[in-house]
């Protein structure tokens, strides 16, 4: 089981459509950001496992996969840096009391 | 050759191993192979962590659970044969971003306590489209015929290095440049304005001065 690339990746997809329920069902969006998070994490697993199991690929797939965690740590900065932002203009973490451009 | 040789001698070094010590080729009662076992452990422990940090209702101990299951699945990349990767998942992901996550909500947190609802009212949309969307993909990976090996390959760490410095040595200068520009972008975004005092936000204080006139 842990010899075949099919596991690996049904283990990314399963870890991928948890980030994304995450993703849209959330309302804090720490939370949010924490789902994305999640997301980019099964990206990497798949690219790693696509990696391991074609020899030819195998340093090309840790060095893209380390240009993705390092991409995840400035999106991440970024993010919480715009939500910390918002938060201190509107006093919530929640994105559906961000209503202002409706009105 | 030389890694091989030092391996060698440190296994020289070391003297006379433990003769008793001697794992069974397979797991007992189970007659599994270990990695499969380690395999099923690392990924119940990493998708219930992950269910747990979208379904919990405390934001705290939903970031506390997303550590948990970005460690797991640094163990995943080490039973993947990338250790170097294991490693910067464990210094990047559990070490920065995590506490990263845990600032932020210590600074968004609200006094009223967790919020009511945890979902938004369209949350059995984003439940559906995350499950067609599941069942899409792993129907294309079990429908294609995957060309692969059935060994894991290991990725040395050196192979890594000489890649990345000379394959992609653009990319990686271009990743500094991106990272710095997220500093800079980050410590301006959460910069507070010393001008405005923090109660009298310029939101709140346009509204009331919409609703004054």
């Amino acid at each position: 089981m842990s010899h075949s690339l099919e596991a690996y990746l049904i283990l990314a997809v399963l870890l991928f459509g948890i980030g994304t329920f995450g993703f849209l069902a959330k309302r804090n969006a720490i939370a949010m950001l924490m789902s994305i998070e999640l997301m980019l994490n099964s990206v990497n697993l798949a690219i790693i496992a696509f990696g391991a199991f074609t020899p030819e690929l195998a340093a090309q797939a840790s060095s893209i996969a380390l240009f993705v965690i390092a991409v995840a740590a400035g999106e991440a900065t970024v993010g919480l840096a715009l939500v910390i932002a918002i938060y201190r203009n509107r006093r919530t973490p929640l994105v559906d009391e961000y209503a202002s451009m409706k009105e | 050759m030389a890694a091989a040789q030092r391996r060698s001698t440190t296994s020289k070094r070391q003297g006379v191993r433990k003769e008793g010590v001697e794992l069974p080729g397979t797991v007992p009662y189970l007659d599994w192979r270990w990695d499969d076992l380690i395999f099923l452990l690392l990924a119940g422990v990493m998708l219930g962590s992950a269910l747990l940090v979208v379904l919990g209702r405390d934001i705290i101990r939903s970031a506390l659970w997303l550590i948990l299951s970005f460690a797991a699945l640094a163990g995943i990349y080490g039973l993947l044969g990338s250790a170097f990767l294991a490693i910067s998942q464990v210094l990047t992901y559990v070490g920065a971003i995590a506490v990263l996550i845990l600032f932020a909500v210590m600074i968004t947190q609200s006094k009223r306590g967790t919020a009511k609802l945890v979902f938004n009212r369209q949350w059995w949309v984003g439940a559906l489209a995350a499950i067609v969307l599941v069942l899409l993909m792993a129907l294309s990976i079990m429908l294609t015929e995957w060309d692969v090996t059935s060994e894991v390959q290991v990725a040395e760490a050196r192979e890594v290095a000489l890649t990345i410095y000379q394959d992609y040595m653009f990319a990686f200068l271009a990743l500094g440049v991106l990272l710095l520009a997220g500093v800079v972008g980050g410590l301006y975004l959460a910069k507070r304005d010393d001008d405005m005092p923090e109660t009298n936000s310029p939101m709140r204080a346009r509204r009331d001065g919409e609703e004054g006139a």
